[in-house]
């Protein structure tokens, strides 16, 4: 019953996201990136001195951080998607190869996992932001082609399974080439491991955008990343928390209805997860 | 004298399945009693509801549940913890899984002497070897010291039973204790718990789907079917007269060499046993049976053939004649 | 046993190498980093001396070959910004970011175990499920915006802890905590799901057939086999605690090796972010060892004779 809840409350979440993601510029009640001196620090609507005109307030700029939030529903979203397809491609098709066809093949995927893992993520992925400088395409490109080492093991677990099991033996007794087999024998039959491997890898993702953001080399300004706007933020947070609680407070929502998606498809499918 | 054992009308029921539907039966000191049926009929968890041992989700109740003088149902889980391992003892089919493979055979060993003979580690480690030289284990020093994984699956299964007896209980339940082992092993197991019972005067409760074993070891025997004991006797007396049609069944379908015939079908009770719902009346073999008839449908008395002899059905011990 | 343990090392090493290769490769992927280093205005003379200087004219290979065989030698090359060595700049920093890391692990374990014993106990109960709701939430929050919530917290509106820098040892408690509460989610589940399996297993209900008492069973026959994967991640979480110190000590303002390392990246100064990658892959991998040969030393089954 607890799955149920936990699978539509996370459905509820990240469908709500992506569709705020996907119609921001039709929902946002200002513009997000007009400045306006004259209204800086508004706070939100239900505190003192705030106002209907400006939801939750505005920020130091005098920006509405309504609309910067809706916006940066949309950054995380994207990040978060084109991650996980890109990290799923690669690391599936290591993963998949290796467990596949085994011997020196998997030595080698092993090995390559192993020097992935062995990586500080964070430290590398600020290294290159810094040379080649801070956009959101450079962020969403580097954390897909870094972030795979999760679809790669548990994909090659997968398929190691998968593989001893009849219908491959099977397929391969009946003339399929390799390649077919791996698509319609083996891909379809590990999908559901994957689902649930790409709910926690885009959690992952937006995460680490965030704090990338945050740390200044991520997603450049005036673009309204959470990260970034916490960032921006730090500097008025003890007078008035609730320029970092907001963005915060989304994020959480956000990963959490992430996760438990991830949890309640788990469940739903019975899959493995390599946490 | 008092049996060491007697259970009245033990009901054990799960969220969907009544699995024992009130089975009673006796055992006495020095006396082997066999609960026998096929998968699934319940015999294993009446074990297990007896020493306590069953999962959160069972609901347990009996009429009595006796062990000697003192009535077993009232008692905490703290109170029948004493008593398991010390007066009453259980060993399990799966001798592979059932020691814990991060420990030696001689610590699993001695914290049993340790928690209910408050023995220190000399005297229990003194106590455990000879009781594994007792049950055939040679160079009983060496094994203490090995792990489980390190023995083969008859020794581990000896293990278990010098473990299960190192309090000197005065009752053994053994739920299928031979069935994953090697036939050759069967035996020498088989003949090993004989000659232990006879020492140490053991109550044994032996739980078996093979009548065969049935045969070598049982003094009394109960047929266990959907949750119910359908037929109950001294072991000479129910292979002589089996009167219930599923023993009847249970033992037509044995092979004997020398009375088949070549071409001739091997003997089976067509269906499979039932799972038995709430609110479930009557025979519960009456869909496999060849005599049944409409009054099946309704709870069926217990009938009695002599003193010893129960059993649970319409029919007259006459029918065996005419089958 | 030893052989297992060579083939470990072996791998290991070659892990490091690459890694290596990797780090060196990053350093110099954003273009010619004399001209990043001479600014903006500098002369084509002036740019080629800082070349010449830093030994960056000369072909890659040799650029490379000569810095592992300085590192080999413990010379992990200066520090274009700080004009020192760069391992004395490591080994100044280093001890700091060890004792959170520590720290860290310590609090994640002391609170991941006994909650995760206390759900699998408690299985499919209400308890059970708050558990797993705190674990699943403390995943969700970012750490770096919980750093800075705390220190508003606990730092500004309570006046309990300091809020930046580690002049004294409560300056560790709040940092210490923001890591650990990265690492406790997956340790929970995992203890959890190991003592879940453990409890069901055919070896308990022998324990409790045998009459032991309630903390025997569940913590010297349960747990102890559900440990094992408990230690293992526990070493591994250790290696990505240290590797995402950065933000924690930035938020922090703690100068711990992370923040040299983001100081060195804003500012270009590569040999050392390379040996800050380098360390920390180092590190990681002789982790992951150790776990293994943990794993190894508490599962009879596989220590092989």
């Amino acid at each position: 019953m607890r799955h149920r809840i936990a699978l539509w409350l996370g459905v509820l979440i990240v469908g709500t996201a992506a569709v705020v993601a996907i119609f921001a510029p039709l929902l946002v009640p200002h513009d997000p990136f007009a400045q306006n001196l004259s209204q800086r620090f508004i706070p939100p609507a239900w505190m003192k001195g705030g106002s209907s005109e400006h939801l939750l307030g505005t920020d130091q700029l005098g920006r509405d951080y309504f609309a910067r939030l809706i916006l940066g529903t949309r950054i995380s979203m994207m990040i978060g998607t084109t991650t996980i397809m890109m990290a799923g491609f690669i690391g599936t098709t290591l993963g998949v190869l290796g467990g596949y066809f085994g011997g020196k093949l998997d030595r080698v995927v092993m090995f390559i996992i192993s020097c992935r893992l062995a990586i500080p993520l964070i430290l590398v992925a600020l290294t290159v932001v810094s040379l080649i400088g801070s956009s959101l395409t450079v962020v969403m490109l580097t954390l897909g082609l870094l972030l795979w080492e999760r679809f790669a093991v548990v994909s090659r677990a997968a398929t190691r399974q998968v593989c001893g099991l009849d219908y491959v033996a099977a397929a391969w007794a009946a003339g399929c080439s390799r390649l077919a087999i791996i698509l319609r024998e083996v891909l379809p039959n590990i999908a559901h491991h994957l689902v649930v491997i790409a709910t926690i890898d885009m959690a992952i993702a937006i995460l680490l955008e965030a704090a990338l953001s945050f740390l200044g080399l991520g997603v450049p300004p005036p673009l309204p990343s959470w990260g970034l706007m916490i960032a921006e933020a730090k500097d008025y947070m003890f007078f008035k928390p609730w320029v970092i609680e907001i963005p915060g407070l989304a994020l959480l929502v956000l990963v959490l209805g992430i996760n438990l998606l991830g949890d309640g498809l788990r469940d739903a499918l019975g899959a493995q997860t390599e946490r | 004298m008092t049996p060491v054992l007697r259970i009245e009308g033990l009901r054990v029921g799960f969220p969907n399945v009544a699995a024992v539907r009130g089975i009673s039966l006796s055992v006495a000191r020095g006396e082997t009693h066999c609960l026998v049926g096929e998968s699934g009929c319940g015999k294993s968890v009446s074990a297990l509801a007896l020493m306590g041992l069953l999962p959160r989700s069972a609901r347990r109740s009996a009429d009595c549940i006796a062990f000697g003088d003192l009535d077993l149902a009232p008692l905490s889980e703290r109170q029948m913890a004493r008593l398991r391992g010390d007066r009453m003892t259980m060993i399990f089919q799966e001798p592979m899984t059932s020691l814990n493979p991060a420990y030696t055979v001689g610590s699993q060993m001695t914290e049993v002497l340790r928690r209910h003979r408050g023995l220190g580690q000399g005297d229990a480690v003194a106590r455990a070897a000879a009781m594994l030289d007792r049950v055939g284990i040679s160079a009983p020093d060496m094994r203490l010291g090995q792990f489980p994984h390190q023995l083969s699956g008859g020794l581990r299964q000896r293990v278990m039973i010098a473990m299960a007896l190192l309090c000197e209980p005065e009752l053994l339940i053994a739920d299928e204790p031979t069935t994953a082992l090697d036939v050759t092993v069967q035996a020498q197991i088989l003949r090993l718990l004989a000659g232990l019972q006879r020492e140490l005067g053991l109550a044994v409760l032996l739980i078996t789907h093979d009548l065969g074993i049935v045969a070598r070891t049982a003094n009394q025997v109960s047929v266990m079917y959907a949750g119910e004991i359908v037929e109950q006797a001294p072991v000479n007396e129910l292979f002589a007269a089996p009167t219930h049609p599923y023993t009847r069944g249970l033992l037509a379908s044995i092979p004997v060499p020398g009375k088949v015939r070549r071409g001739e079908k091997l003997g089976s009770i067509p269906g499979i046993v039932p799972a038995i719902g709430p609110g479930f009346a009557g025979c519960a073999f009456r869909d496999r049976c060849g005599e049944a008839m409409a009054a099946c449908a309704e709870p069926v008395p217990e009938r009695h053939i002599g003193d010893e002899h129960q059993y649970r059905c319409l029919l007259d011990p006459a029918w065996r004649a005419a089958a | 046993m030893l052989r297992y343990l060579l083939r470990s090392l072996l791998l290991a090493v070659l892990v490091c190498l690459t890694v290596l290769v990797i780090s060196f490769a990053l350093a110099r992927l954003g273009g010619n980093l004399a001209i990043n280093l001479a600014g903006p205005d500098a002369s084509p003379e002036a740019i080629a001396k800082i070349e010449h200087q830093l030994g960056l004219d000369r072909p890659l290979p040799i650029q490379f070959l000569d810095w592992a065989n300085r590192a080999a030698h413990g010379d992990l090359g200066d520090s274009f910004l700080f004009h020192e060595k760069v391992s004395q700049l490591i080994a100044e920093h280093f001890p700091v970011t060890f004792i959170l890391g520590i720290l860290a692990i310590a609090i994640a374990i002391a609170v991941a175990l006994p909650l995760g014993i206390l759900a699998a106990l408690h299985e499919g109960t209400a308890a059970d499920m708050a558990i797993g709701m705190m674990a699943l939430a403390g995943q969700a929050v970012p750490s770096f915006w919980l750093g800075l919530m705390l220190i508003v917290w606990f730092g500004v509106t309570l006046h309990w802890l300091p809020i930046s820098g580690v002049e004294t040892w409560t300056g560790y408690i709040m940092p210490a905590f923001v890591l650990a509460f990265v690492a406790i989610p997956a340790m929970l589940r995992l203890t959890r799901g190991g003592m879940v399996d453990a409890m069901r297993a055919d070896y308990v209900r022998t324990a409790r057939a045998k009459g032991l008492s309630r903390a025997s069973i569940v913590l010297k026959h349960a747990f102890r086999n559900a440990a094992m994967p408990v230690v293992a991640v526990s070493a591994v979480q250790l290696g990505f605690i240290l590797g995402g110190s950065v933000v924690v000590e930035v938020v922090f303002n703690i100068r711990g090796v992370g923040y040299l390392a983001w100081e060195s990246i804003q500012k270009g100064d590569f040999p050392v972010v390379q040996a800050v990658v380098l360390l920390f892959a180092i590190i990681f991998v002789v982790l992951t060892t150790l776990a293994d040969l943990l794993g190894a030393a508490l599962d009879p089954r596989l220590r092989a004779t």
